[in-house]
């Protein structure tokens, strides 16, 4: 019985082009990007439809995570002597009875969260290993806390300089805890604040969207 | 194709001749693409796109003497409250001592009120000798004094979320709101906003 030949046709795919796309999108990717920052605590910022640039340096960030708990950081890029001068000025106003090791480890410290009772105990651990200790929050309430002398020995060291004031807070937070942060904040005579947003775009038909489109 | 093809031994060779074994130029590409797209994932994952924006807040100084305060003109003000599982009440001037005009929102829906009160504000305003100043501010034209009796208080209750408080001052950027404050809320206020949540179940 003569029977039709199926003539055999290669499975072999040639994925040239797949490895072109595959790393089109790779260059993309690492050119568009910048690496997450180290973040101890995560924070789901809300968003705005502020344009606003965040400064990196010579600023105090504010952090309220989701549980409500409030961390405090001082950035300084260039003059890393601040932290040494913030530390000292807590140390002495506070008497914490801290050691110059400690002292020199709040250099590396990103962030404080813990009160100045538990300040030492954080300071004692080596910078890589903090973010596994569970941090309390610094205590606050109405009346400023804890945070208070944070921001004052701050503005202090950063005095003739211009110094800007992040507050970086969670969606879920809850309104009090921000109003306690912005209470300590006012104590030191501090009225300008910026919030940290997470980009969005004006909502079409209004007012703000309207004025964005002209200008363009 | 970055391929040769065997043309099939056309010429034939004599005994002994062993004929070269001819390979394939062809590279099995599927484990680039594996790594290819294990590095994209690895990228998606650690970084970020959109760096994160600031939102300016001024906010004034703590003053007991009554008589510093700014004080809003009745007609143009508008009191927005915010309460538990992100819901919005607002009521228009002062609050009647029976909380007859304090009404309720969503998030959706405070938009549409507050441009129909400025709309309303703008409408009714006539312009005195304050409207001048503002003029010349604003390279004279006329129609830059027309909001400014519009005031929007906001004030989130304590069981309002720091999202809710941020996109409510988002909310005075997007309508062009000049005038706005952020004040706590009153006992009388706590009570109606607490009386109205309870009725709706919340």
């Amino acid at each position: 019985m003569p029977s039709v030949k199926i003539p055999k046709k290669s499975t072999f795919v040639d994925m040239t082009p797949f490895v072109d796309v595959a790393f089109l999108i790779l260059t993309f990717f690492i050119m568009a990007t910048k690496f997450k920052p180290p973040e101890p605590v995560e924070v789901t910022t809300p968003n705005s439809v502020s344009t606003q640039e965040l400064p990196e340096s010579n600023a105090l960030l504010i952090t309220i995570d989701k549980e409500g708990k409030v961390y405090f950081t001082v950035l300084s890029e260039k003059d890393k002597t601040i932290y040494d001068e913030v530390i000292n000025t807590i140390n002495s106003s506070r008497n914490l009875g801290l050691t110059d090791a400690e002292k020199r480890n709040y250099r590396k410290t990103y962030m404080v969260g813990v009160g100045f009772g538990q300040l030492k105990q954080l300071l004692d651990i080596p910078a890589e290993q903090q973010n596994n200790l569970k941090q309390t929050g610094i205590p606050i309430d109405t009346t400023g806390g804890d945070l208070t002398y944070w921001v004052q020995a701050a503005k202090s060291a950063f005095a003739g300089t211009r110094l800007q004031y992040l507050v970086k807070g969670d969606n879920m937070s809850k309104y009090p805890v921000f109003k306690n942060v912005l209470g300590a904040l006012k104590k030191n005579d501090v009225y300008k604040y910026n919030l940290i947003t997470a980009p969005e775009d004006a909502p079409s038909g209004t007012e703000l969207y309207e004025e964005r489109r002209r200008a363009r | 194709m970055a391929q040769i093809e065997d043309s099939g031994g056309s010429h034939k060779k004599g005994p002994g001749v062993k004929k070269a074994k001819k390979l394939s130029t062809r590279v099995d590409m599927t484990p680039m693409v594996d790594l290819g797209f294990l590095l994209i994932t690895f990228f998606i994952f650690t970084t970020t796109m959109s760096s994160p924006k600031a939102l300016n807040l001024n906010m004034p100084k703590d003053t007991k003497n009554e008589e510093e305060l700014n004080k809003a003109k009745e007609s143009g003000a508008l009191t927005i409250m915010l309460g538990k599982d992100n819901s919005v009440y607002y009521y228009e001037g002062q609050l009647a001592p029976d909380g007859s005009n304090f009404k309720s929102a969503t998030f959706a829906t405070i938009r549409d009120e507050i441009i129909n009160k400025k709309k309303e504000v703008m409408k009714n305003h006539i312009h005195d000798d304050k409207c001048p100043k503002i003029w010349a501010e604003n390279k004279g034209d006329k129609n830059s004094c027309l909001d400014r009796d519009f005031v929007v208080v906001i004030k989130p209750d304590e069981d309002a979320t720091y999202k809710n408080t941020v996109d409510m001052l988002d909310e005075m950027t997007i309508n062009n709101v000049k005038r706005y404050a952020m004040i706590d809320i009153t006992p009388q206020e706590l009570e109606v906003v607490h009386a109205t949540e309870k009725s709706l179940g919340k």
